[in-house]
Formats: structure tokens, sequence, C-alpha cells
């Protein structure tokens, strides 16, 4: 009950955070937006691991987790560099 | 199901939004929930495949792209109802297509009947692998493994030659101006 009560409480996090992707004016509202999805469907990976009774799925939401910083880190390099590896280049600096 | 209909929302997003950056971020969230949606089927390791590959690689190359490129999608240049029928008749008839399907997860499956029992009850002492699917994909089937890795490093050889002939080509290009 417990669980089911935290999976719906994610759900609407999740539904939330979609809106505001979809809505946000700037880029950082947007990137926000999809760490906050990433890090919710981390969590409910838990929550429906628990919730189906096998916590072995908490590894999965760990790789999860980690991706998503991942990929938010990339976003925000790209925003700040203009280009992913050659930051070195000089030419762009913050866009 | 929430996650589908979520889904199904972030995918109006990509259709109606013309801002390209947030395309972007939809599609990474897009497929965050498909791999949410994948682990609660209980397709592990396809979920994971795409998370690293469709909420990661995809997203970052698709920044790349962008830099390349104008953040706002360009008008159409004419609007036409075709795509959209074509598209929704290829789309019921895989629905229809759906119907014949066995309910999910019933052991009576045809799928479940052919060569599983097989794979399960032998796999260990045949391939000495002790994950059934690792022993299919590495053993059982080998080769068309094989051919799949292949074609990816085939792939990934061409975009490298592409990319590096390119900027080589632009640079002695460049000198030969310069010193003519």
């Amino acid at each position: 009950m417990m669980f089911a009560a935290a999976a719906i409480a994610l759900l609407a996090t999740i539904a939330m955070a979609i809106a505001r992707a979809m809505r946000g004016p700037t880029v950082f509202d947007r990137t926000l937006a999809a760490n906050s999805v990433g890090t919710g469907a981390v969590l409910l990976l838990a929550v429906v691991g628990f919730l189906g009774g096998r916590p072995d799925f908490l590894d999965i939401a760990i790789t999860y987790g980690l991706l998503n910083a991942i990929g938010t880190i990339a976003v925000l390099k790209f925003f700040r560099y203009g280009s992913m590896a050659d930051a070195g280049d000089g030419k762009d600096g913050a866009r | 199901m929430a996650l589908l209909t979520m889904m199904v929302v972030a995918t109006f997003g990509i259709l109606r939004l013309g801002n390209l950056f947030a395309v972007v971020i939809l599609g990474g969230i897009y497929s965050f929930l498909m791999a949410t949606v994948l682990v609660v089927l209980d397709a592990v390791d396809v979920a994971m495949t795409e998370a690293s590959v469709g909420a990661g690689i995809s997203t970052v190359l698709m920044l790349g792209t962008l830099y390349l490129t104008k953040v706002e999608e360009a008008a159409p240049v004419r609007r036409s109802i075709l795509p959209l029928l074509i598209a929704l008749g290829v789309g019921a008839v895989l629905a229809y297509g759906t119907f014949d399907f066995p309910p999910f997860g019933v052991a009576e499956a045809p799928i479940h009947q052919h060569v599983v029992p097989r794979y399960l009850a032998k796999s260990v002492e045949e391939t000495m692998v002790p994950n059934v699917v690792t022993a299919v994909l590495a053993s059982y089937r080998g080769y068309d493994t094989l051919g799949e890795t292949t074609v990816i490093f085939t792939a990934g050889i061409g975009v490298l030659l592409l990319l590096r002939g390119g900027r080589k080509g632009a640079g002695a290009r460049g000198s030969k101006e310069g010193g003519a």
C-alpha cells in the first residue's frame, strides 16, 4: 500500500516534469525537467521493484541514475562550450 | 497505464514544438519512459539498451547535430495529408495484428514451446554459461551475433573515416591555398 502510494506520487512528479519540459521557456528549465524525469524514473524503478517483490531492480535503478547524470552533464557542457569535445577551441565560449 | 499516457504526451510535444532543443530533450525523456516501461515488462536487457542508446548516446548526437544547424524548425514547404493517412493506416494494421497474439506472459504461447524448453534444460551443460539469455545470444545464435557486431563495427569505421577524411581534406586544401 505504501509502495503503491509512492508509485502514484512519482508518476505525478514525472508528469509535472514533462509539462515543464514542454512549457519551459529557457534551456535550463528543460534540462532540469529532463533530469527530474530521469530521477523520477530511477525512483519509480526502485519502487516498482519492491512493489513486485523483486528488490534486485535496485541495481538497474542505480545504472539509470549514472546514465542520467552523464546525460545532464553532456547537455550542460554542450551549452557551455558549444560542442562536445574540443573545449580549447576558443572560437565560441558561452553561447 | 500512466507511463504510456505520458509517452503519448511527449510524442505530441515532439510533433508540435518548433524549438528543436526542446524536441531533443523530449526525445530523451521519451526514451527514459520507454526504458521504464520495458523494465516493468521484465525485458531488463532491452531496457538497459534503450536507456543507454536512446536516452544517452542519441541525445548527445542530436545535440551535436543541433550545433551544426539552427535551433528553430523551418516551416514546411507544403502540408500534405497523405503521409498522415499512410501512417494511421499502417498503425491500424499493426494494432489489428496484435489481436491474434496470445495473452502476455502465457506459458502456452508458441514462442515458449519451440526451442525454449531445450534451452532452459540444456544450456548450462552444453555451453557452460550460467545465464540463459547470454547462452542463447553468444552460443546458440553465435553467428547471428557475430554478424550484427560486424555490421556495427563496419558502420563505426565508415563514420570515423568520413569525419576524419573531411577534416584532413579541408586542412590540406587550406594549406595549399595559403601557400599559393
